[in-house]
């Protein structure tokens, strides 16, 4: 006689209480009356916070209109319409309005690149992260500025909006990236000399504030050149703001070198290779894949920090959007929290799509780690 | 084998190195120097500390120091550096609550709240703290009504001119109450070393939670009731067209409170998320199967291995709230960036001095708190044998 049963019983379904939508609803929602409570808590936040925001911005929102009027209307929303009538400004600041197709052409031409550097599916990435790097500054340079090829001049004090700020931000990180590496270098070095230097270059710029750097790039920077030497305010907040962030770059780029096993640098030195040659053929490749989510992340820092500029009288977005603000044609209650909507909006997005890139970035570097 | 030539020399190339390395910082900073000294002559401007005595001339709109338009402008610098230090104490206060609140509720079991917490972490973290401070003061703040028809609740007032707060005034005999706090914090301190020992020689836990706290609120609450309570709140009064009396934030400080404190509280959110995430979920397991209690497993073995995470980060996101608060500077807030660096350089022109101490300030907070936070570091790090 067996007391073990030869066939199977057939598949019960769960109980009720873990199914379907109530189930879900059961066990992530009401599972206890704690948790019950935290969830009316949340509603509450969420009835408190969601409708008045969606009446602001969508459906008590004036779309349309030639000025304030339009806006001044009690309980009116956002006040989109002027946002509409500012975009130009938004985007080029005064730049010459016949010439903006030049900055449209950089715009896209960057875009463009960013998308095939990003896609892994590409075809010569490598040349094309060259061309990126070396060459389409260049083209960007001489478009923007003219000057060359028949283009005219467009002084830089005509720059602003999205252009400053993108200028900023993708300077600041070409320009830190190769400082950044040298620094970090420098302070992994066995030689004392370097290190210390390294080490005060790096602490020095960490430790104070960006608008201190700015204010000492807008009124000292002067000082320090020869009598009769100057730069335009944008070149000097420019090598400002590189300066100070290749000392954070370094600090990203330090972390990948110490990442790397001993064993690399033994094995690089036990094939007769240098100094230069290990790092450049080893370890600074294998290095730099590893922070490549942390370099993402300084560059959205930077992109944030790039408003910035406007303390010292360079018109990014944000600043060409408060200075649309004094328009007497558009004072309405609602301008000014419309225009920082907006701009947070372009701001936010940036970011976020960043940020969900090098968490992507970090998960498949995982995944190589992972595997062995 | 042929001699070496002397370039190829290790020892003599690295000497070499780092000779070049070090003349060329040397001839940087000469050189800079010589361009400064040259166009400071140039351009007839001053040099040196001295102006730090001369009087300043301008009002600052919160000072917790004794401050007039007669004052020099080393006491500006007083003024400003308090203010500094007042909006990243504050700051750092509020951030801490809220980050630890977010960070817990984004591990929440209740999706809802977890999922809201992570919306909040992901909007604020994402857009400009610049855009932040700007939005709170401009679009919010000076949007809000004038004094007459204010927001209340209870004796505080909300309205476009600031915060307005009933303010404690003491009376004469509060020194005694304080006196008993400070005695109450030292048996306090006492009763815990005695604990420690105790548990240490006869292994019984040392519980004085209750007893501590009851020493620390009733022992002032005593002195207070026996001095014949030497404390009221002086309640801010509408008067003619404004408030008096009370204790004002002006609208300044509340803007750069509120984005420093939302935005820095994102952060630390993440970091306080990933703390607890990274205490291994055996070490929980471990601890009940000790037969320790849950509030105990999280008091005495989650959270200390946490902390231990935490601590790094959070204290560089408290750096950051301190350098962030320069900000400051785009809405007239007077701390170190606006006031120091922004109308104190205006005036006198000396660039180089006034820059050189404002940086120098930023410097010693950071240096400071990483010398504290390496030996920290050091006492909690793990001990692998």
């Amino acid at each position: 006689m067996s007391f073990s049963r030869a066939t199977y019983l057939p598949a019960r379904r769960p109980p009720v209480s873990r199914e379907g939508v109530s189930g879900w609803l059961r066990q992530n929602l009401f599972s206890s009356p704690g948790n019950t409570l935290l969830t009316l808590f949340a509603l509450y936040i969420i009835w408190l916070t969601l409708p008045p925001l969606l009446d602001w911005a969508l459906f008590d929102a004036v779309w349309r209109g030639e000025g304030r009027e339009a806006c001044l209307a009690e309980d009116a929303g956002a006040c989109w319409a002027f946002v509409v009538a500012k975009f130009g400004q938004f985007i080029y600041g005064r730049y010459t309005i016949t010439e903006r197709w030049r900055v449209d052409i950089v715009f896209i031409t960057g875009a463009l690149l960013l998308a095939l550097l990003l896609s892994e599916r590409t075809p010569g990435r490598r040349f094309i992260a060259a061309f990126a790097l070396f060459v389409y500054p260049l083209i960007a340079y001489v478009l923007l500025n003219g000057g060359m090829f028949g283009l005219e001049v467009v002084e830089t004090s005509l720059w602003g909006g999205l252009l400053v700020t993108l200028v900023v931000a993708v300077t600041g990180m070409v320009v830190a990236l190769p400082l950044g590496i040298l620094l970090a270098l420098g302070r992994r070095s066995e030689l004392p000399a370097l290190r210390f230097l390294s080490v005060i270059y790096i602490e020095l710029w960490r430790g104070v504030p960006l608008i201190t750097v700015l204010f000492m790039a807008s009124v000292m920077l002067p000082l320090f050149l020869p009598p009769g030497v100057n730069f335009d305010k944008l070149l000097r907040v420019l090598i400002g703001v590189a300066l100070f962030s290749s000392a954070y770059m370094a600090e990203v780029v330090r972390g990948g070198l110490q990442a790397i096993p001993r064993g690399q640098y033994e094995a690089a030195a036990a094939l007769g290779l240098g100094y230069w040659r290990a790092h450049v053929l080893i370890i600074l490749p294998q290095a730099l894949r590893l922070v490549i989510p942390g370099m993402v992340n300084t560059f959205i820092g930077l992109f944030k920090d790039t408003t910035l500029v406007m303390v010292v009288g360079l018109f990014d977005l944000l600043g060409s959007v408060q200075v649309n603000f004094s328009d007497a044609n558009w004072a309405a209650p609602q301008t000014a929290a419309t225009g920082y909507a907006f701009a947070a909006l372009i701001f936010w997005t940036a970011c976020f799509a960043m940020s969900r890139y090098s968490i992507r970035v970090e998960r498949r570097l995982n995944i190589g780690t992972r595997r062995e | 084998m042929g001699k070496k030539a002397i370039w190829n020399d290790p020892r003599i190339r690295d000497w070499g190195v780092q000779f070049l390395a070090l003349l060329l910082v040397a001839g940087f900073i000469l050189y800079v120097t010589f361009n400064v000294v040259d166009n400071l002559a140039r351009l007839n401007v001053a040099s040196g500390f001295g102006f730090l005595g001369h009087t300043a001339g301008f009002g600052i709109s919160q000072t917790l120091i004794e401050y007039s338009e007669s004052s020099t402008y080393g006491r500006a610098f007083l003024v400003s550096l308090l203010n500094t230090l007042l909006v990243a104490g504050l700051g750092i206060i509020l951030a801490t609550i809220l980050g630890f609140l977010i960070g817990v509720a984004r591990l929440s079991r209740n999706w809802l709240v977890a999922k809201l917490a992570a919306t909040y972490i992901e909007i604020f973290r994402n857009i400009p703290l610049l855009l932040q401070i700007l939005f709170w003061y401009i679009a919010v703040l000076s949007n809000l009504p004038g004094p007459r028809r204010s927001f209340h609740l209870a004796d505080m007032f909300l309205n476009k001119r600031g915060l307005y707060l009933p303010a404690p005034v003491a009376e004469p005999g509060f020194l005694w109450v304080g006196a008993a706090f400070l005695l109450a914090v030292m048996a306090c301190i006492f009763l815990r070393v005695a604990l420690r020992r105790r548990q240490e020689r006869t292994g019984r836990p040392a519980r004085a939670l209750w007893p501590m706290l009851g020493l620390l609120i009733g022992a002032p609450g005593l002195v207070f009731w026996m001095m014949g309570m030497p404390l009221h709140f002086e309640i801010p009064e509408f008067r003619g067209f404004n408030f008096t009396g009370g204790l004002r934030v002006i609208p300044e400080l509340l803007a750069l409170l509120l984005a420093l404190s939302i935005y820095t509280a994102a952060f630390i959110a993440e970091i306080v998320r990933s703390g607890i995430q990274a205490v291994n979920w055996g070490q929980s397991e471990a601890a009940l199967a000790l037969g320790l209690k849950r509030s105990q497993s999280l008091r005495l073995v989650v959270i200390p291995q946490a902390l231990r995470v935490i601590i790094p980060p959070l204290t560089s996101q408290y750096l950051n709230l301190t350098k962030n608060s320069s900000l400051a500077a785009a809405l007239a807030y007077p701390e170190l960036a606006s006031v120091f660096a922004g109308t104190v350089l205006n005036q006198t022109g000396q660039a180089i001095e006034v820059l050189a101490i404002t940086m120098g300030v930023y410097l010693s907070i950071n240096l400071i708190t990483a010398l504290l936070m390496n030996m920290y570091n050091a006492r909690i790090a793990l001990v692998e044998r």
